[in-house]
């Protein structure tokens, strides 16, 4: 399978009047042509930093991408010139944030903010970028399109705002399109909707997408893949299946337990106690150490090398270390 | 939109009838009449007199007429200097005062929203810094400390501008600075709380996300967006000005308006105080109804009119 983007080592940091917050401690993915993958986890762990400085977006100062590389067509995007990198915004790389109520200016059309965007990036006339812009509002959905264009985002239910962003992101065929927490403001129905939109089109375009949700449900539906992020770290990723049947790092089987269910009947759910470490002195060890039912004193000392279970399936957890896996050869 | 203008035009006239009927009767009960001088004149005079301008007609009597030469636009001829009528009065004096209040509005709005942007772009750095100092220091000086420093530092110590007057160019230069330093601080202060705003909204970064170019975001995202609190006060602001010109025309010997406004109460010229009054009042409810106007072209979620858009 064809890798379009290779996400090497990334560390981002913010800087405060409190200290350095180290958002991201040395995340690594992959992302290959025609998938989707979709970064885990609960809030502040840094799903949203890493998707944003993938695009360089994030406000700077205070962030900063402090070491790292994310390549792109041969091409380290943290290296680009700022002008080189608005070529590759909207054009090669597309982002769908998490609001569609406020993604939208109020005080433009919906069809300019589509148009301006093709504009922006191909040597096209107006018309032609209308015409464009009409056929990607029919892709996405959007009934009467060529009416439509003419009015203004508060004119939209919030699904059609939705999917008037998603094709305000495609209209330039991206080969990445990173989805930031896209159904979150959604209602369950219209959550629904776009998430086959989502598959409906990659079906079509072919296109890479990177979706960012705390959803698991979400997840179930439209990944191939799956990276679970904690404290700024990738702890676990693999596909698919296996993460949803064979979570092996204690958070990842935490996440999966705290969904409600409707086959347990009646039953709690179960939390995962306590809360993830402070990240302007992130913890030696493996940072959900403190909140693990299996913690040794290694985890608090050292973190975790990788473990490859499989060819996709590797996880960040002394639990899983081969070593252990040997010693207990040794014994039977 | 017909319909709207239609109903606004009708609020405008009860609101201009709400503030004759109010000047009208609080002029009257200002103690004296404009007779009431050192020099003697007989009784028999006086009754002529007061008769010849229908001041000795009962109160209703007098409005109830004054209201007929308002709708009429004749405001009659000025008591104290009865050569000249109210209109004419008008019509010299408000031509220089709507020059110098076009002009220094223009200024004020340009400049205040160039330095409220350039501050809110550099948000934190030293222009930011220097650019809210300057918006403080114009709030904080009153136009008549700050046209009498300039007088003195530009036209007298330096003697590179006119001291007063309105006769070219040239002259309109101090008296515009003093008046629009104030207005203009207003609007950088609002435009720069209002672009950085902006610029940290969503909407913003999906036009960045789409490449788009900082100019553009700037200009075409955030400005329109920005200016929208800029539009609301622009109608007071405008008042403001308007009644800021009294003072500095008197302090540039300016022949606007202002000089005949002031004078005519000092000396109860009850048509010239009207007139004035009148025609001020309508100005100012004109631009407060074209800044609506604007608020309806600026933010199309405001609906000046009816038409529902499916």
């Amino acid at each position: 399978m064809e890798k379009v983007l290779e996400v090497k080592d990334l560390h981002v940091t913010f800087t405060t009047y409190g200290g350095e917050v180290q958002a991201v401690r040395g995340v690594s993915f992959d992302l290959y042509k025609g998938e989707t993958l979709a970064i885990v986890g609960e809030s502040g762990c840094g799903k949203s930093v890493t998707s944003q400085s993938i695009m360089r977006l994030i406000p700077s100062p205070p962030g900063r991408i402090a070491d790292g590389a994310v390549q792109f067509k041969g091409k380290d995007l943290t290296k680009l010139k700022e002008s080189e990198m608005r070529d590759i915004r909207g054009a090669d790389i597309s982002m769908i944030f998490q609001d569609p109520m406020t993604a939208l200016n109020p005080t433009i059309t919906v069809g300019e903010q589509i148009i301006e965007g093709i504009m922006q990036h191909e040597t096209i006339s107006r018309q032609d970028a209308r015409k464009k812009t009409l056929e990607m509002l029919n892709l996405v959905g959007i009934p009467n399109p060529s009416e439509r264009l003419k009015h203004y985002p508060h004119q939209f239910s919030g699904g059609m705002r939705q999917r008037i962003v998603i094709a305000m992101a495609l209209v330039c065929e991206p080969e990445v399109l990173i989805a930031d927490e896209p159904t979150t403001a959604l209602d369950v129905t219209i959550q629904a909707q776009i998430l086959d939109l989502f598959k409906d089109i990659q079906k079509k375009t072919g296109v890479s997408i990177i979706i960012i949700t705390h959803d698991l449900g979400v997840v179930a539906q439209v990944a191939d893949r799956i990276a679970v992020m904690y404290a700024g770290k990738i702890v676990e990723a693999g596909e698919r299946r296996e993460i949803f049947y064979k979570p092996q790092h204690p958070y990842t089987k935490g996440l999966l337990n705290s969904v409600p269910r409707l086959d347990l009947d009646g039953a709690d759910l179960i939390p995962i106690g306590g809360s993830p470490p402070d990240l302007f002195a992130p913890p030696a060890g493996c940072p959900f150490a403190a909140r693990c039912n299996f913690a040794m004193e290694v985890c608090d000392r050292v973190y975790p090398y990788k473990t490859h279970l499989s060819r996709d399936h590797h996880v960040d957890c002394w639990l899983q270390d081969e070593r252990a896996q040997k010693m207990l050869a040794g014994v039977k | 939109m017909t319909g709207y203008i239609m109903k606004r035009l009708i609020a405008m006239i009860i609101t201009l009838w709400f503030i004759i009927t109010l000047t009208f009767f609080l002029m009257h009960s200002i103690p004296g009449s404009p007779f009431n001088e050192e020099r003697n004149t007989s009784e028999a005079v006086q009754r002529n007199l007061e008769k010849f301008y229908h001041l000795d007609e009962p109160l209703y009597v007098q409005y109830g007429m004054y209201l007929k030469s308002v709708v009429t636009f004749d405001f009659g001829p000025s008591i104290k200097k009865s050569s000249q009528t109210v209109n004419e009065m008008l019509g010299r004096g408000f031509p220089v005062s709507f020059e110098l209040g076009i002009v220094t509005l223009i200024v004020a709005v340009f400049s205040g929203i160039a330095l409220g942007i350039i501050a809110a772009l550099r948000h934190n750095g030293f222009i930011d810094y220097l650019a809210m100092t300057i918006a403080v220091l114009g709030i904080s000086v009153p136009n008549f400390v700050l046209a009498t420093l300039l007088i003195q530092q530009l036209a007298v110590n330096l003697a590179i501008l006119p001291v007063a007057t309105w006769s070219s160019p040239k002259h309109m230069i101090l008296p515009t600075l003093a008046l629009a330093t104030g207005p203009m601080a207003i609007i950088a202060r609002l435009t720069r709380s209002s672009m950085l705003e902006v610029l940290t909204q969503d909407y913003i970064k999906t036009a960045k996300a789409k490449g788009l170019s900082p100019v553009k975001i700037v200009f075409k995202h955030a400005l329109r967006n920005a200016l929208l609190p800029v539009v609301t006060v622009l109608g007071s602001l405008a008042a403001s000005i308007l009644t800021g010109t009294f003072v500095i025309e008197k302090i540039f010997a300016i022949p606007g308006m202002g000089k005949y406004f002031v004078e005519s109460i000092n000396t109860r010229d009850y048509p010239v105080i009207m007139g004035t009054t009148v025609f001020y009042s309508s100005i100012l409810i004109i631009m407060l109804f074209l800044v609506d106007i604007a608020y309806g072209i600026l933010d199309p979620r405001i609906k000046l009119h009816k038409k529902e858009a499916s």
